[in-house]
């Protein structure tokens, strides 16, 4: 396990400001991200997580406030941060094996062909053996399952060697089993590697055992801390500008607002239409 | 076999040059046509080689020789395309407007010129004669151009294409990829378009591309087999139009519509196996 | 007004000539009831077979006349064969998109061969290209204003099921309703709307009136029902400003000819679009965004 320090910050936002078609998306949001931590990014549709996760990666530019990586400003295709993309609907037929959709991740960005190689492929390899992937390395990736085209992308992530892994909404539409192997799987191999990670998910409960401190964001404000500080009535109300209430429900945290489960719920059955 | 394949057809010039075209074409269609299929981008395919038709039409009217205006539209459509269809919800219907806007231009131009007419069908179906050596050798450097182009592409395309958005948080300029991309479709329409016909170029693009991924998932492989069967359907077509006079685009389109439907008949029927031991791993 | 005004771009005449008032209301239907269904192709990403249809049926009118029958009834029974064919070989996008290009492939192919085959010249082919807008009767004007009266009864029938399937499949899947079902007839009514418009204003506009107003209207509102009503707001402008300037176009150079009305409208189609979508960042912040489709990840 790699010697890391911890009291080094690798990822810092300092009051970033962010406005989008007219609306505050992000305000005054800011966070100090640890080596080898692991975050939980929570909030709900709309809250501004895919937002905020943009802002890291450099492709949107903050209104105000500043963005830092390993101590130095942000510029975009940083490799020391690694994403993990949702997954997508990809047609069965796809002409892509989950090897050759890991392997991306080595030189995907870069123009030309890649050139097969012995070190290539044990690379890929080793990707592959880290999220527990190979028996299905050779399957076609329109054909796996959601969870299984996750953690390609996690292995995908990886063979950039990052020191920061984002993850957007990993668990989205995943059922509680598969959930869990993400998390226990993400946060073994931020261990192992001295990786600190970000995820992003619209229901905390799933990363409980895992998370270090939380990102709790609403109405474009972020509370940050360990989970017993921030998530409490007090000071989610103040969050969210209404009264809130949190439950602890037989082990489970829901947030609540007025009769509506603003956290907690099982939300990714209902699909919206928004902008 | 002996009275399909007669001997005498090789001795002939113009049925020297007509394969030779034809099977850089048909190659050169089915390495292009991998990504249009990965894209899903086949409308794109099939509205470059009409909006190619109306810029020949337009090349006629100034007294322009037709394949300059071809290679214009095809360019400015290419552009046209890659620029306004960036979404995948607004891509289909901005083909759709794009195309019909240069068709209607076309029709402006052949209102306006109507001599027209007679080339017109070479152009949209293709033709066996009237290939020069010229003409070959103009072909194997533009296909040569692509085939070097989509190489370059190859991975930020293929990164942009399945993963959009870690191309993008990698630094992928996805929408000059995407752009490039139809440019070096346009091209390779027009390079196509003399053997198989404006609006034909696009069956060799797509069906044995799509063939090929109903038949493996490897991409290598996959593009292999849409180059081997995009050269069948064209060596086909143009042994069967010597014999029989027939248009060959009408030909290769046919067969390509049987090599499609065999390959999804037969497709699901193949063991795909999840086992990393069976396979040899490629590149 | 202007002499030049009534020379080059507008001239109140012509609404004295029957040809062109007999345009202005045959164009009217055929883009009123092509934008209405234009809404859902556009919102299910049915534009390549919406146009493929066309093209298909345009195959189906010129073998049609080749054998001496009448060609609108081949262009008929392709366009819904072509609908029902695409519809089977594939629900998956990707998939969706191959097999239409290849089907349509084919039967461009078999145009090709039609035209080989026919040794004397018939003019029904081109008129399906192009249209013939301005030789309409009467009588055809009604009988395509009942067949598109009856698919847009059928649509407002189907409205909302085909609304719920559209934006959100997979929830209307599990909600109960028939998604196939609706798909196809939807698909159906949309080639029998294509082959009444296509009989009229050809092939070619066909596909411009039923994508280009719905794609347009989808920049500038949010709400469905809206958004159709403008749809074919657009849609009858568009076809009433190319008929203008077809008939105007006389006078332009070179002179005595003429400018197809085909070109202005799709021209017309195109440049309304494309100002919508300059438009649109001003209208997105008042009006709200356009219903987008959702998948499930």
């Amino acid at each position: 396990m790699p010697i890391l320090d911890h009291d080094a910050t690798v990822l810092r936002l300092d009051r970033v400001t962010l406005q989008l078609g007219g609306r505050e998306v992000l305000r005054e949001v800011s966070l100090d991200l640890r080596a080898g931590e692991f975050v939980g990014l929570i909030g709900a549709n709309g809250a501004g997580k895919t937002t905020l996760l943009r802002v890291i990666l450099g492709l949107l530019r903050p209104g105000s406030g500043t963005v830092e990586v390993l101590g130095r400003p942000l510029r975009r295709g940083n490799r020391a941060v690694g994403y993990v993309p949702q997954k997508q609907q990809l047609d069965p037929d796809t002409p892509l094996r989950g090897r050759d959709l890991v392997g991306l991740g080595i030189d995907g960005h870069r123009w030309g062909v890649p050139f097969p190689s012995a070190k290539r492929r044990a690379r890929i390899e080793e990707a592959l053996r880290a999220v527990d992937a190979a028996h299905y390395a050779d399957a076609p990736v329109g054909r796996l399952s959601g969870g299984e085209q996750q953690r390609l992308l996690i292995a995908q992530a990886l063979l950039a060697e990052p020191k920061i892994l984002l993850l957007d909404e990993p668990l989205a539409n995943l059922d509680i089993r598969s959930a869990n192997e993400v998390v226990r799987l993400v946060a073994r191999i931020g261990r192992e590697r001295g990786v600190s990670v970000l995820l992003v998910a619209h229901d905390m409960n799933p990363l409980m055992e895992v998370m270090d401190t939380v990102v709790y964001l609403a109405e474009g404000r972020a509370a940050v801390g360990p989970v017993a500080e921030v998530v409490r009535t007090e000071v989610l109300s103040r969050l969210y500008g209404y009264p809130v209430d949190v439950l602890h429900v037989r082990g489970r945290i829901l947030v609540l607002g007025g009769s509506e489960v603003l956290m907690g719920g099982h939300a990714d059955h209902e699909v919206h239409a928004h902008g | 076999m002996d009275r399909l394949i007669q001997p005498a057809m090789f001795a002939q010039p113009f049925m020297q040059n007509a394969l030779l075209t034809g099977s850089m074409a048909a190659g050169l269609a089915g390495v292009v046509g991998f990504f249009i299929v990965l894209r899903g981008v086949s409308f794109a395919a099939h509205a470059l080689g009409q909006i190619g038709f109306a810029g020949a039409a337009g090349a006629v009217l100034i007294g322009v020789a037709p394949l300059w205006g071809l290679v214009v539209f095809a360019l400015g459509g290419a552009f046209a395309l890659g620029a306004l269809g960036v979404r995948e919800q607004e891509r289909d219907a901005t083909t759709a407007l794009v195309l019909v806007a240069a068709l209607g231009l076309g029709a402006l131009f052949i209102a306006l010129n109507p001599v027209y007419a007679t080339e017109a069908f070479a152009l949209l179906f293709g033709t066996i004669v009237g290939v020069s050596r010229d003409q070959v050798w103009q072909t194997g450097l533009l296909a040569l151009g692509c085939v070097a182009g989509l190489a370059v592409l190859y991975r930020p395309l293929l990164l942009a294409t399945v993963n959009a958005e870690t191309a993008e948080a990698r630094g992928v300029p996805v929408r000059l990829v995407g752009i490039l991309f139809l440019v070096v479709v346009g091209i390779a329409a027009a390079v196509t378009i003399p053997t198989v016909g404006t609006l034909l170029i696009f069956s060799l693009m797509v069906g044995p591309a799509g063939a090929a991924s109903s038949l493996t998932s490897r991409p290598a492989a996959a593009m292999g087999l849409a180059v081997g069967l995009s050269l069948l359907a064209t060596w086909v077509g143009l042994i069967v139009a010597y014999d029989t006079g027939w248009p060959i685009g009408f030909i290769i389109s046919a067969a390509v519509t049987a090599l499609y439907l065999g390959a999804r008949l037969v497709g699901p029927r193949l063991p795909r196996r999840r086992l990393a031991q069976a396979w040899n791993s490629g590149a | 007004m202007a002499d030049w005004v009534r020379q080059y771009l507008f001239s109140p005449d012509m609404f004295s000539n029957d040809q062109v008032t007999g345009a202005l209301l045959a164009g009217g239907v055929v883009a009123a009831v092509s934008a209405v269904l234009g809404y859902f192709v556009v919102l299910r990403g049915l534009s390549f077979i919406g146009h493929a249809v066309t093209d298909i049926g345009f195959t189906g009118g010129a073998g049609a006349s080749l054998l001496g029958l009448n060609a609108l009834w081949g262009l008929a029974t392709f366009c819904v064969a072509a609908a029902l064919g695409v519809g089977a070989l594939g629900n998956r996008a990707r998939e969706r998109d191959v097999a239409t290009g290849v089907i349509l492939a084919l039967a461009l192919g078999i145009g090709a061969m039609f035209l080989y085959i026919n040794t004397r010249y018939v003019s029904a082919p081109f008129t399906l290209l192009f249209g013939s807008i301005f030789e309409v009767d009467p009588d055809t004007t009604r009988v395509m204003a009942w067949v598109g009266l009856l698919c847009l009864a059928v649509l407002a029938f189907l409205y909302r099921p085909l609304l719920f399937c559209s934006l959100a499949p997979e929830t209307a899947e599990a909600r109960g309703v028939p998604v196939r079902l609706i798909s196809t007839v939807f698909l159906v009514c949309m080639a029998v709307a294509v082959a009444e418009a296509a009989q009229v204003v050809g092939v070619l506009l066909s596909t411009a009136l039923l994508i280009g107003p719905p794609a347009t209207a989808a920049y500038l509102v949010a709400r469905p029902g809206l958004g159709i009503a403008i749809a074919a707001a657009i849609g009858v402008l568009e076809t009433w400003l190319g008929i203008d300037l077809s008939y105007v176009s006389y006078n332009w150079p070179p002179s005595g000819k003429g400018w197809p009305v085909s070109f202005f409208i799709t021209s017309l189609a195109l440049g309304f679009y494309v100002v919508a979508r300059l438009l649109r960042p001003a209208f997105r912040q008042r009006m709200g965004a356009a219903p987008t489709r959702i998948r499930a990840a």
